[in-house]
Formats: C-alpha cells, structure tokens, sequence
C-alpha cells in the first residue's frame, strides 16, 4: 500500500509549491500560442524599435550609447512586466475550471496554488529574459560590463516581475474570469510602461509628464538594468528605490492575493 | 450503525438568495445518501460547505466527527470530492493528473505512478491515459475527473451531479463505476436531479427545495407517500373498452379511467391489491380478453411533484435533449 509522508509547515509549502509549479511548466511546450506570444512578441519588438525608430530616437541619447545598448534593459523591463499578465490569466482560469476547488478540497498548504502559479511564471520570465538579450545581441547590444552583469541584469528583471505577479495574482482571484482578468490585467501596463524610459529617454517628454516617468518604478528598474550593462556596479541610489518598489509591492498585494485566495 | 456525516442546520445566504435554508440531515457509514432537488435548489453549495470550500452562515456539520469549519484540514484527508464541472486540468494528461493528487497527497513518485495506473485502468481509461484531458469527451472527462477525486481512498466520497449532461450510455457507465464504489464501502454523498438515479444508487433520499428539506426517507418510502397504486389493464380489443369500465366500476367506489386510445383501462386501487385482483376476475368472468396488466407504483416524479407542486427538473431536460435529437436529425 502506497504510504503517504506529507511533510508539515513551511515544508509542505515547498513541496506542493514545487509539485504544482511543475504542472504549469508541464503544459507550457503543448500551450504552442503561449509559447509563441511569449517568444516572438519580444524579438518584434526589438526589431520594430531599433529599425523602425532606432535612427530617430537615437539622436537624443549621449553619442557614446547605441540605440540598441539603450533599448534591451528598457524593453526586457516592459516584455517582463506584459508577461506577468499571465499569472492573472492563468489563476482565473484554474478558478473558472473548478481547479482550485479540487485543489482546496485536497489536505494542501493553502498558498500552493498561488506559489506555484508565480514561481512557474517566473522561469518562464527568465526564458523570457535570455531571448531577449540573444536578439538584442544580433541587433548591437553587447554586456560590456561583463557576463556577470549580465546574469544580475537578468535576475533582477526576473525579481521585479515576480514582484508584479502578486499584484496580477490579486487581479485574477478578483475578477475570476479568465477573459475579463487578460483584459484588465493589460489596460494598466500601457501607461505604466510607456511614459518610461524604456522606448524614450524621459528628457524627450514634456515636462509635467517627466515627473511621472522619474518615479515610475519601470523606469528605475530601466535605468538600473542600464548602468548593470554598460558600466557593470551601479549607484547606491539607483538600486534602492528599485528595491523599495519590489519589497513594497509583495509586503502589499502578496497579503492581498492569498486573503483573496482564501475567500474564493 | 454510526454517522459518518452529521448535517445540522447549515444555512448559506447569497445576499437576498437563500441558497440553502436550514438544511439537516445524516449519513450512515457505508451508506449512499442521494440530495435530490431542482436547479437551484441548493444541491451544489450544501456540497461545497461539506467539502470545506465555503464557510456556512449557521448551523454545522461534521465528517467523521471532525468539524468542517474548525477542523477543515482533518476533514479534507478523508473526502474526495467530485464536482458538478470537470475539475481537471486540461493540458495535462489523464495520467499526469491523477500522478499530481497523489503526489500532492504526500505519495511517493513510484506509488503515485502505480495508483495513477490502477486508476486508469479501472475507469476504463488505459489507452486515453496518456492524451491530454482536452482531446476528452465528456464521459471520459466525468470519469477521469471521478478517478482524481479517488486517488487518496477517500472515506467519504461528494459526487456532484455525476451524469448531468452524459448521455445515457455514458450515464449507465458511471452508475457501474459508482456502485463498485458503494459495494467497496465508501460512503457517499450524491446530488442529482434525476429521480431514477437517486432510486438507482442511493440507499435513502434527502429532497432538497429552495434551500430546505422538504422530505426523506428510501425511494419505497417516498413513493408509498403518494399512496396509490394503480391497476391498469390493456384490453386486446379496444371495442370492449366500454363494457370493460361498466363492470370495473360496479366492483366498488375506486375510480376508473378508460384511456382509448391506448385500449386501456386504469384503476386507482390505492394500497388494496385485493380489490384490483377482484376487477381482473371480473373482467375475465365477463368474458373481456385482457392483453396485459399491471400494478403500477407511483414514480419518483409524481411523488417530487406531489412533494414539490412543480415537476422535476430532470424531465424538462430530457425533452430538451430529445427535442435537440430531432433538429439533428433533421438537418
Ligand atoms: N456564489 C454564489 N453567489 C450568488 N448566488 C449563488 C452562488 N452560488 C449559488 N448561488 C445561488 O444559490 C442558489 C442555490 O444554488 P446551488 O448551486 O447550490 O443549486 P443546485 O441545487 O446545485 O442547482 P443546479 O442543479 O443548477 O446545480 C441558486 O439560486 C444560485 O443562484
Ligand atoms: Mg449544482
């Protein structure tokens, strides 16, 4: 007779954390439509911005930088941030199907569900993030402050992306509906990743706009992908707000999600 | 012989909807308790507060003695839960998702295999097993979706309108599973608002009515409730049809109908199956040649509607389906 060994605590977090984290990574090679937006979506954008705008919008960056060594750490920052609409996608969608029903009724760590949602969203943000610099390479960018610099760069894209997860987790339990969570998961990105630096340089912007585009935490991070690429250690004061904005988005809406889990 | 399940009370308010109203019953160990209602009537959220996924209002309810709303954790090691939809996850193969539960469940990987692979084969899934649930009917989706609520053994097993929109091969397929179930000893809780399938499967019946309880029993005693029997008797000729009615009705004060067009006379006889044999000697002493009789108990749709004032939900459906049938048919 088959004996069963649940582990206990935070234990049991991790290991049905770990278990449902490989049923969504299981289905993303059959998910082709997935897949692909995931991939191709980038490697339009990079083409598109660097031949399509790249001579105009270069003109106003400092003569020393590429249009290309300035695009890839803003547009990974963007890809990122559209990508995890999927963890509101996905989470409405397992609620609308009666999964995570299945899954309450089982003698399971209550956030499993939601952590494996997010940290399967997470390796595929990284896959995500490798892509891209591949194209960016053949586009012009290089890591001229090293390879290291460059796994940094790429790790901490993945991190802000996690952090954004909770808040697209929040939206999914609340909307419940897998359409209405793609839809209202999106609207926001737009403004958000737009007045950035990650097409434009802010100066470019008229002035009340600048305000907004200075604090967006995606022109932060933008900034500080940046300095991670092109002159390898960055200023104290580049990676704090950017650390702030992370841990202050989990600290608000990761409670958020599971009170929201609970109640569903 | 004990409760395995203890239901006192439980009331669920959606806003101004009372979902379910005071709701009361017992479930013996061993045993198959059917909650027959209309939609609507409460069936899914009574499960749904038994199965600790949503937090009754008032009253309380126990499984095994463990509290579903103090104890929720003790209670869902020992369910299975089996919900109106098909909860599995469609990318994945039947397989792999009945391998998930056992591993979640805390089995080791080459016994989730073994018991994804018993399972398979008992539900009559082996071939499909490894094809992602998606590429499914809707029988096999009911029975796989009934094999990952299994794969723990689970003492007490929530079947949510297990046959609503199978056809009835499919239908009759799940019926097979279920009783192998019952016969093995699991207690279950079954929902359904087909009157043949809680007289099918269920030891007793709880009818369940805007939230409440409106009667219980076994499906004998549901439908002695209604009382009559009916005699009725088809006649080789329907010439007869006339003499027929004059000598039944001088045998005593039963009422009697002749139906015409099916040469058939019916008498409500009630409990007194004496009095029905008197009128089929009658008629043979008067010489009248009867094809075929019968004593017919009322069915569990005329003691729902008795119960209820309105008809069962189950056959409005069935018309819907034949109706459906026929437009196929046509084009
Ligand atoms: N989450 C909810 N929010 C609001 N109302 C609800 C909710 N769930 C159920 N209801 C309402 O509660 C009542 C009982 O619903 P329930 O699903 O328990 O009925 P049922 O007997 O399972 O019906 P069916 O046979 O259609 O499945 C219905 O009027 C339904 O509209
Ligand atoms: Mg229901």
């Amino acid at each position: 007779m088959s004996a069963l060994s649940r582990p206990r605590g935070p234990a049991a977090l991790l290991h049905d954390g770990v278990i449902l984290t490989w049923r969504n990574l299981v289905s993303l090679p059959r998910t082709p439509e997935l897949l692909l937006f995931t991939l191709i979506q980038p490697i339009m954008f990079v083409l598109l911005f660097t031949y399509v705008f790249g001579g105009s919008i270069g003109q106003s960056l400092p003569p020393d930088v590429s249009y290309a060594q300035f695009l890839i750490p803003g547009i990974m920052v963007q890809t990122l941030v559209f990508s995890t609409n999927s963890t509101a996608v996905g989470l409405a969608d397992d609620l609308q199907k009666g999964l995570v029903d299945r899954f309450r009724s089982l003698p399971i760590a209550r956030s499993a569900v939601l952590v494996g949602r997010i940290c399967s969203d997470a390796v595929r943000l990284t896959m995500v993030a490798v892509v891209l610099v591949a194209i960016g390479y053949v586009v012009g960018f290089r890591l001229e402050a090293g390879i290291g610099w460059g796994v940094l760069m790429i790790l901490t894209a993945v991190a802000f992306g996690f952090s954004m997860s909770w808040i697209m987790a929040t939206i999914g339990l609340s909307v419940r509906d897998a359409e209405t969570a793609s839809t209202a998961g999106f609207v926001w990105l737009f403004p958000l990743t737009f007045v950035s630096s990650v097409f434009v340089p802010v100066t470019s912007m008229p002035g009340w706009l600048q305000v907004i585009a200075r604090n967006n935490p995606v022109t932060l991070l933008s900034n500080l992908l940046r300095e991670f690429t092109l002159i390898g250690r960055p200023a104290a004061g580049t990676v704090l707000p950017v650390l702030l904005w992370m841990v202050g988005i989990v600290v608000v809406f990761a409670p958020l999600a599971v009170s929201r889990y609970r109640k569903v | 012989m004990s409760n395995l399940i203890e239901v006192n009370g439980l009331v669920k308010h959606f806003g101004a909807t009372r979902a379910v109203d005071g709701v009361s019953f017992n479930v013996g160990t061993g045993t198959v308790l059917g909650l027959l209602g209309p939609n609507g009537a409460g069936k899914t959220t009574t499960v749904r507060m038994l199965a600790t996924l949503l937090t009754p209002d008032a009253g309380s309810a126990s499984i095994d003695g463990f509290d579903v709303v103090t104890d929720a954790t003790s209670v869902r090691s020992i369910i299975g839960l089996t919900g109106q939809y098909a909860a599995v996850d469609e990318k994945l193969t039947g397989r792999e998702n009945l391998w998930m539960v056992g591993r979640l469940l805390g089995m080791r990987r080459d016994d989730a295999d073994a018991r994804a692979s018993e399972l398979l084969a008992r539900f009559r899934l082996s071939d499909a097993g490894d094809r992602q649930v998606k590429t499914y009917s809707g029988g096999m989706r009911r029975r796989v979706d009934l094999a990952v609520s299994l794969v723990g053994r689970p003492e007490v097993l929530f079947l949510d309108e297990p046959t609503t929109g199978l056809d009835p091969a499919s239908r009759i397929e799940m019926w097979e599973v279920t009783r192998e179930l019952i016969s093995e000893g699991t207690t279950v809780l079954l929902t359904t608002q087909y009157l043949e399938e809680a007289d099918e499967l269920a030891d007793r019946i709880v009818v369940i009515d805007s939230g409440r309880v409106i009667a219980e029993g076994t499906a004998e005693e549901l439908k002695d409730r209604t009382g009559g029997r009916t005699l009725e008797l088809t006649l080789t000729q329907r010439a007869d049809l006339e003499r027929a009615t004059t000598i039944a009705m001088r045998i005593g004060d039963r009422p009697v109908t002749a139906r015409s067009d099916v040469a058939t006379l019916e008498v409500e006889v009630g409990r007194d199956t004496e009095y029905a044999a008197r009128v089929v000697a009658a008629l043979s002493e008067g010489g009248i040649a009867v094809e075929e009789f019968r004593l017919q108990r009322p069915s569990l749709d005329d003691v729902f509607l008795s119960l209820t004032g309105h008809a069962a939900e189950a056959e409005a459906d069935g018309e819907e389906d034949e109706n459906g049938d026929d437009e196929q048919a046509d084009s």
